[in-house]
């Protein structure tokens, strides 16, 4: 019974962080850049949704929509401030780069917001399934996280800007050569990217207090969960998200919930010595 | 006596087959040039004979001992050496000194110090003497080239494999590089050779083995080489090839 | 070609050998713990950057190193009563070894896979080491004053630990230069460039990353020990800073990848930059966005860092600015 109903509760955090995870592994899937501003944006979805909520009173739900506005432009001006020029440099001018821009926004962030607790006060009550009570809020959180991903299926499949992402990923200079802006291609794919971090923190702050850093940890969750999916996946991004909400929901039923992190991050490792390419990659 | 005996190789990445029981020998002294369309699995061939990948199948014989699936480091301490195709000097250090690595890690080891007479040996040999101090990210594609040619001689190498030493350069500089490789022949040291510029891998080859589809079609002499149809038809998928082959 | 013919060789000792003597003679302890600081990430940049300039290999997580010997230091000081230089050194010397068994597995890995486990072993350390008892879990460790005593008190105590940071700074920098013009370090540029190339030419790759890992870790160790030393608390949030490992990096990339003096320049640069941000009453507040659009304009304009874009722009300089 405890057991379910915290299974339960980690699935459904689960398509959140798969959410957070796609992002991340759409950026290095088409580049092969690490995007350490992940956290951040993910915490400028959190703070974008409690604005348009406190101060124009707009439901926090249909406030994803200008927020998931907000990232995909958020997403261009970084790739085109601190990405395009190290696209090509050794891997750590990219990390440092986009971890210049971590600094940049938890600075400017800190100035603005400071660094208390937020909260968005909506409650939807809860929902009684037999034995389990699920809040309403996880439970449309989970459904927003299964509408965007199908969204972007959808677009990275059926229409052309899509496909030329995945042409891209697939061979950048072979996409060049048949004529795919490659730069455009790149960008767009980097503002999709930081548009599910931007969605993923909004969605997370419907039921979680927040502060300017508190994108941090879901960064940490995504590399692990990118690397449970195969980096570069999207849909194993969610798969390994539900991996690791279902661990989390799970853990703690055996052992102390401390322990949870030490898992986590021992798979992850573990992950990558002996399957680099993720638990559903090829070989 | 032969210098290498590669015996029933076969190599598989995934569901690819790209390379099906080889087997050839190359006597110690000799020139051997190693023809075939692109991706026929000739690099791939080398990588095996040199360790970078372990073969599925079969065997490699250096200097009679079995090195089959020693680490590509080992087998370089135990004299086989190799020019890339494609040229990575260290662009921070001098040309001298990229060639040192050669003398350092390869067969005789040396420390640095008695690498430095090596490595000036070495540039010698291949006409790089003048530009011994400059940085390496200085030189032009011939030079590079004769750098990479010149790192592999540092090692002392009993064999030399050369990918596609001669590409990008033009009449003059194959002219030299030839002569040079020629001179490293003479000076005992075995080379099995890749090679796209027919002419001149006809011309100095002891004998020639063609790769077409991972398999051996065709070995010996240039002239009988250049005269077997089955040759000639794997060329066919690459007219520009063709032509170049018919012209000999 | 002898090294201490070099002046590259003495110009980092020299300046680091001056700093530190300038500072025991003022004995004042504003400057000595300015110092302190500004040494401790010359050190563990340096350190660093004999892993990352000279192999390639980019150890994002390299604070473990730090956090896991200053534990064992600081456990074996204020739980077994150890005296400081032996902790130390054993601190450590547990670095050395678990970068050891570590490297054997993660050193296969490449580019940012390599980078990425590197932040897990990391993140995966403190996680245990908050639930660790005899390191005290999450509320850490702390030194009883009597251990101070064995020094003369709490206030010599300080001056002990900084000239032992100070030898160890000096002994980082010997061995990074050593390291640098060595038979060794020749085939570590080389794995740099390209390792399949490297181990065609006869570099015997995994021993000598594993080596290097081993040495790059060794002092982060030693230095982890005195910094919790002069805190008198460790505790893991402190250890295994996630911030203070990129900060590292982000070091050795202002002053230079690769070259000996560049980590300490950049180690000066940055915490200078920091101390003069944080108490510039126009930056206070945005102390850290400024930080990160410096870092930014550095990474895109001048990749090579300073010492690298000195020695490229005057090659008369290459062997004065190792």
């Amino acid at each position: 019974m405890q057991l379910i109903s915290s299974l339960t509760d980690g699935l459904l955090l689960g398509f959140v962080y798969g959410v957070a995870a796609m992002g991340l592994t759409l950026i290095w899937g088409v580049m092969t850049v690490i995007n350490l501003a992940h956290g951040p944006v993910i915490a400028l979805g959190m703070f974008g949704t409690y604005l348009f909520f406190t101060h124009l009173g707009l439901n926090p739900y249909l406030a994803l929509a200008p927020v998931a506005l907000f990232g995909l432009l958020l997403g261009f001006i970084i790739y085109g401030m601190a990405v395009h020029r190290v696209i090509n440099a050794p891997h750590l001018s990219s990390l440092l780069a986009t971890f210049a821009v971590n600094m940049i926004i938890i600075g400017l962030g800190t100035a603005i917001f400071s660094t208390s607790p937020q909260n968005i006060d909506y409650s939807l009550g809860s929902m009684q399934i037999g034995f389990l009570t699920i809040p309403f809020s996880r439970l449309l959180a989970t459904l927003g996280a299964v509408l965007f991903t199908a969204a972007l299926y959808l677009f990275l499949y059926f229409t052309r800007p899509g496909k030329a992402i995945r042409a891209v990923a697939n061979n950048r200079r072979a996409a060049e050569l048949m004529g795919i802006p490659s730069s455009q291609v790149l960008a767009l794919s980097f503002g999709l990217g930081t548009m599910l971090a931007a969605v993923a923190g909004g969605l997370i702050a419907t039921f979680f207090p927040f502060t300017i850093l508190s994108g941090g940890p879901y960064e940490l969750k995504s590399f692990v969960i990118c690397v449970l999916g195969g980096l570069g996946n999207p849909l194993g991004a969610l798969l390994g998200g539900l991996i690791l909400g279902g661990l989390e929901g799970l853990i703690p039923t055996f052992m102390p919930v401390s322990w949870v992190p030490v898992v986590e991050f021992g798979l992850f490792v573990l992950v990558l010595l002996v399957k680099p390419s993720g638990l559903l990659g090829a070989k | 006596m032969m210098i290498l005996q590669v015996q029933d190789v076969t190599k598989r990445f995934g569901g690819l087959q790209a390379l099906t029981d080889v087997t050839f020998d190359l006597p110690a002294g000799q020139i051997l040039g190693l023809i075939g369309p692109n991706g026929a699995g000739k690099t791939t061939l080398f990588n095996v004979i040199n360790g970078v990948y372990a073969p599925n199948k079969g065997q490699i014989i250096f200097r009679g001992d079995d090195i089959t699936g020693m680490p590509s480091y080992e087998v370089a301490r135990r004299g086989m050496a190799r020019a890339h195709q494609v040229v990575r000097p260290l662009h921070d250090l001098t040309v001298r000194e990229n060639v040192m690595v050669g003398a350092c890690f390869g067969r005789e080891g040396h420390s640095l110090a008695s690498a430095v007479q090596k490595a000036d040996a070495a540039l010698a040999q291949v006409g790089l003497s003048g530009r011994a101090d400059q940085p390496s990210g200085l030189l032009n594609v011939a030079q590079k080239k004769r750098l990479e040619l010149a790192r592999a001689l540092a090692a002392r190498p009993y064999l030399l494999l050369l990918d596609e030493v001669l590409a990008g350069l033009n009449p003059t500089e194959i002219t030299e590089m030839v002569d040079t490789i020629l001179k490293i022949r003479d000076e005992g040291i075995t080379i099995l050779m890749i090679e796209h510029v027919m002419q001149a891998v006809m011309s100095i080859s002891d004998r020639i083995i063609v790769l077409d589809y991972g398999q051996l079609i065709a070995t010996g002499k240039p002239e009988e080489v250049a005269a077997n149809p089955q040759v000639i038809e794997a060329y066919l998928g690459d007219p520009e090839m063709t032509a170049r082959l018919m012209a000999e | 070609m002898k090294f201490w013919r070099q002046p590259g060789f003495w110009l980092p000792l020299a300046l680091v050998f001056l700093w530190g003597g300038i500072v025991l003679v003022l004995k004042q302890d504003t400057i000595r713990e300015t110092t302190f600081t500004v040494m401790m990430f010359m050190a563990l940049a340096s350190s660093l950057n004999i892993l990352l300039g000279y192999t390639g290999y980019v150890s994002f997580g390299h604070i473990v190193f730090f956090g896991l010997g200053g534990y064992t230091g600081f456990f074996l000081i204020s739980e077994m009563g150890w005296p400081l230089y032996p902790a130390a050194l054993a601190g450590g010397a547990l670095s050395g070894v678990i970068a050891l068994l570590v490297g054997l597995a993660v050193l296969r890995l490449r580019g940012a896979y390599f980078a990425l486990a590197t932040i897990g072993i990391n993140e995966a350390a403190r996680a245990f080491v908050s639930n660790f008892g005899p390191f005290g879990g999450a509320t850490g460790l702390f030194v009883n004053f009597s251990a101070y005593e064995k020094y003369g008190g709490a206030g010599q105590a300080l001056w002990t630990t900084f000239t032992f940071l100070w030898i160890t700074t000096l002994v980082v920098l010997l061995v990074s230069y050593l390291v640098k013009h060595s038979r060794f370090g020749l085939g570590l540029q080389a794995i740099r460039e390209d390792e399949d190339a490297a181990m065609v030419m006869g570099v015997q790759a995994p021993r000598a990353k594993t080596i290097t890992y081993v040495i790059s870790a060794f002092f982060p160790g030693i230095i982890g020990t005195l910094y919790f030393f002069k805190n008198g608390n460790v505790e893991p949030g402190d250890a295994f800073q996630l911030h203070m490992s990129i900060e590292m990096l982000v070091m050795v990339m202002l002053g230079g990848m690769g070259t000996v003096l560049g980590p300490m320049v950049g180690a000066t640069a940055y915490q200078g930059l920091r101390g003069y941000l944080l108490t510039s009453p126009i930056f206070k507040d945005l102390h850290l966005a400024v930080a990160g659009l410096i870092l930014l304009l550095i990474i895109l304009f001048v990749p090579a860092g300073a010492v690298g874009w000195v020695r490229g722009r005057l090659p008369a300089l290459r062997r004065v600015l190792e």
